[in-house]
């Protein structure tokens, strides 16, 4: 009976949205005015700030879960990193386990739904509207969403669903389930429910239709104004092709280009940073002192503050519990060694890439300063002056274009690539969280996926800002219910890293080359 | 005392040709020698992979053992015991010149027996063929069949 009310009601909000494939400008401006005015109080519940101040209390709240986690596990993110790596290498794998998913695997494939615009657009919107001291804030925040992740990640592997075929399903849905039932606490079900439905609203939105949106717009930029269901079209084709047509090929190069595209952008930065190496200095000065003075910048520190911890938030997504369903298909007998694997994914995400494109940003001299007043030039929009007037995607190609005249165009195709790949990494976790709701079948799998192809082209053609606000309000909600399930649940994970760091120490886990 | 002597099969006329070859070498030892066919199916733990092969590669590992086992193990196995000659297979995963290796001393094996490697091109020129990395690292005698 539950299930059903979920599924009508989820139904019904999709084929809301869906019905603007095919909606004139005036249909799009009712659907709009539907969802403004059935959502916004959603959305503004979700980003409204903290009374007297203007640091949206989600923001908050991701932070100070991490900053729990953090202090709760005894720094554990800073002590266990070279072990972390150690694992990641192979170090502890048991040669048995020869063929099945590694530690390596489990954090690409991670890494690959992460890794994405909020390292190209994401940083240049935190440096544009809060300025170089963003970036300190944007590091901090990586820094301490490596506990998140770590406990996040320590629980879906232990929880994890390993069916009689031999395949797993893992995630919030079956920790906090499990997890609250074990330890007797009440409402786990209703909880883990809630995650579903956010996780589906989430992936259709943040990681659907703000990806293809964000596509189109840098393929017109290139291609000269076009119809955006063209770009959708063809998107949900290629999409359809790898989920609903089971084409491995197409995932595959997509899921091997990544990566070398991900090295090649920090390639590139290296160079860029290494052939300015004089600068460094000043830059990481200008990240100092932006971040505790703000160094002109609208909101002063706490501008900057809000906007480092909020695309940090975007970008590494820990503590969403996304990234959590794609570490749970490990293979190891010690749930605890996913989550040492795991704290590396937004130290590579944020504090590794999300600087390079900072430190690109700054030292190219994009932004605006007025060196005898000594602040940044601010517009009446509120954000930092920049050369060209660009912001967004469009600063960060300006940057690197500045030093390497035809990244540019690597770029362009560097954001559409980033952009398939995340579309696959959430059409993924959204179909776990469907089939979480309406059970395991082909024909509950194939209902998500075609709709998640239809929202491909909704999200490219048409411009439906109150419906990505709430997709974004959505993917943060997944993150209200995942960390009141952490907090419920770190006890377990305590004991786990206890026991497992004992059987290190005597030698009972021991390297296995 | 057992000798045992593994072979790397694939189910190619090369590698029978290996197997011939390690079956005339076990057969001159007499009853104490036994042959352990070992087929590898190649896999790295670096290699990227997508969220739906990593939630079913436990259920594709299980699939690929069967497959190796029913079509190179199984009739290599009966055919060597309607030879009258001792033999074991297995199916592992892994690079071949790691696996093989460790299969060997594993099983504290004295020769292992492989056709020689079929690569060409690029890659086996700068890395080397699988052939000359287990000649290069094995911990016991290899015997490379043409």
């Amino acid at each position: 009976m539950f299930k059903n009310y979920i599924q009508a009601a989820l139904f019904a909000l999709l084929t809301l949205g869906s019905s603007a494939l095919f909606a004139s400008e005036g249909l799009d401006q009712t659907v709009n005015a539907i969802f403004a005015s059935s959502t916004g109080w959603f959305v503004s519940l979700i980003f409204a700030p903290i009374p007297g101040t203007s640091f949206p209390w989600i923001v908050l709240w991701l932070v100070v879960g991490a900053s729990v986690f953090t202090l709760y596990f005894g720094f554990v993110q800073f002590r266990s990193i070279g072990h972390s790596i150690s694992l990641v290498k192979g170090d502890y794998s048991n040669p048995n386990d020869a063929g099945e998913v590694s530690h390596f695997q489990a954090l690409t494939t991670a890494l690959s739904g992460t890794v994405g615009l909020g390292n190209i657009a994401g940083v240049a919107v935190a440096i544009g509207i809060g300025g170089p001291g963003a970036i300190f804030w944007m590091i901090l925040a990586g820094l301490l969403g490596m506990a998140s992740k770590f406990t996040e990640c320590t629980l879906a592997v232990k929880y994890r669903n390993e069916y009689k075929d031999g395949s797993v399903s893992g995630g919030p849905m079956y920790y906090i389930t499990k997890g609250f039932a074990e330890r007797g606490i009440p409402g786990g079900k209703i909880l883990a429910a809630l995650f579903a439905v956010f996780c589906i609203l989430g992936a259709l939105g943040g990681g659907n239709m703000f990806q293809a949106n964000q596509a189109h717009a840098q393929l017109s930029g290139v291609f000269g104004d076009y119809p955006g269901w063209v770009t959708g079209l063809i998107f949900a084709g290629i999409v359809f092709a790898v989920i609903v047509g089971g084409i491995k090929s197409i995932a595959n190069v997509t899921e091997k280009v990544v990566p070398f595209m991900a090295v090649l952008y920090v390639g590139t930065a290296i160079v860029i940073l290494a052939l300015n190496a004089d600068k460094i200095g000043w830059a990481f000065g200008q990240i100092f002192e932006g971040a505790f003075t703000g160094l002109g910048v609208a909101g002063g520190m706490v501008g900057a503050l809000i906007q480092g911890f909020k695309r940090a938030a975007f970008s590494n997504e820990a503590g969403v519990g996304s990234a959590a369903i794609a570490h749970s298909a490990v293979q190891t007998k010690e749930p605890i060694t996913e989550g040492f694997v795991s704290l590396l994914e937004p130290f590579i995400d944020t504090v590794v890439i999300c600087t390079m494109t900072a430190l690109v940003i700054i030292i190219t001299n994009q932004l605006m300063f007025d060196a005898q007043q000594g602040v940044y030039l601010v517009g009446d929009n509120g954000h930092i002056q920049t050369i060209g007037d660009a912001s967004g995607v469009a600063l960060t190609s300006a940057a690197f274009g500045s030093a390497v005249g035809w990244f540019p165009y690597l770029l362009v195709i560097a954001v559409v690539l980033f952009a398939f790949s995340t579309m696959l990494s959430w059409s993924y976790y959204g179909l776990k969280a469907w089939t979480y709701l309406f059970g395991e079948g082909k024909n509950t799998e194939l209902a998500f996926k075609l709709l998640f192809c239809v929202f491909v082209v909704i999200g490219a053609a048409a411009n439906l800002g109150p419906v990505i606000d709430f997709s974004d309000a959505a993917i943060f909600a997944m993150a209200v219910v995942n960390i009141i399930g952490l907090y419920f649940l770190m006890p377990i994970v305590k004991r786990e890293l206890i026991s497992y760091n004992a059987r290190l120490k005597s030698g009972e886990i021991k390297k296995t080359k | 005392m057992t000798a045992t002597y593994v072979v790397g099969v694939d189910g190619s006329d090369a590698s029978h040709r290996a197997l011939a070859f390690a079956k005339r070498q076990a057969s001159l030892v007499g009853d104490g020698c036994a042959l352990l066919l070992v087929c590898v199916v190649e896999w790295s733990p670096y290699k990227f992979q997508t969220h739906e092969e990593n939630a079913r590669r436990n259920k594709q590992k299980q699939e690929e053992i069967k497959i190796a086992t029913e079509r190179v193990i199984e009739p290599l196995l009966k055919e060597l015991a309607a030879e009258g000659l001792t033999a074991e297979g297995k199916v592992v995963h892994g690079k071949a010149a790691t696996a093989l290796n460790n299969a060997a001393v594993e099983a504290n094996a004295e020769q292992i027996f492989v056709a020689r490697s079929a690569d060409h091109g690029l890659s086996a020129r700068v890395f080397g063929s699988v052939t000359a990395q287990l000649v290069m690292s094995a911990n016991v005698p290899v015997t490379v069949v043409s």
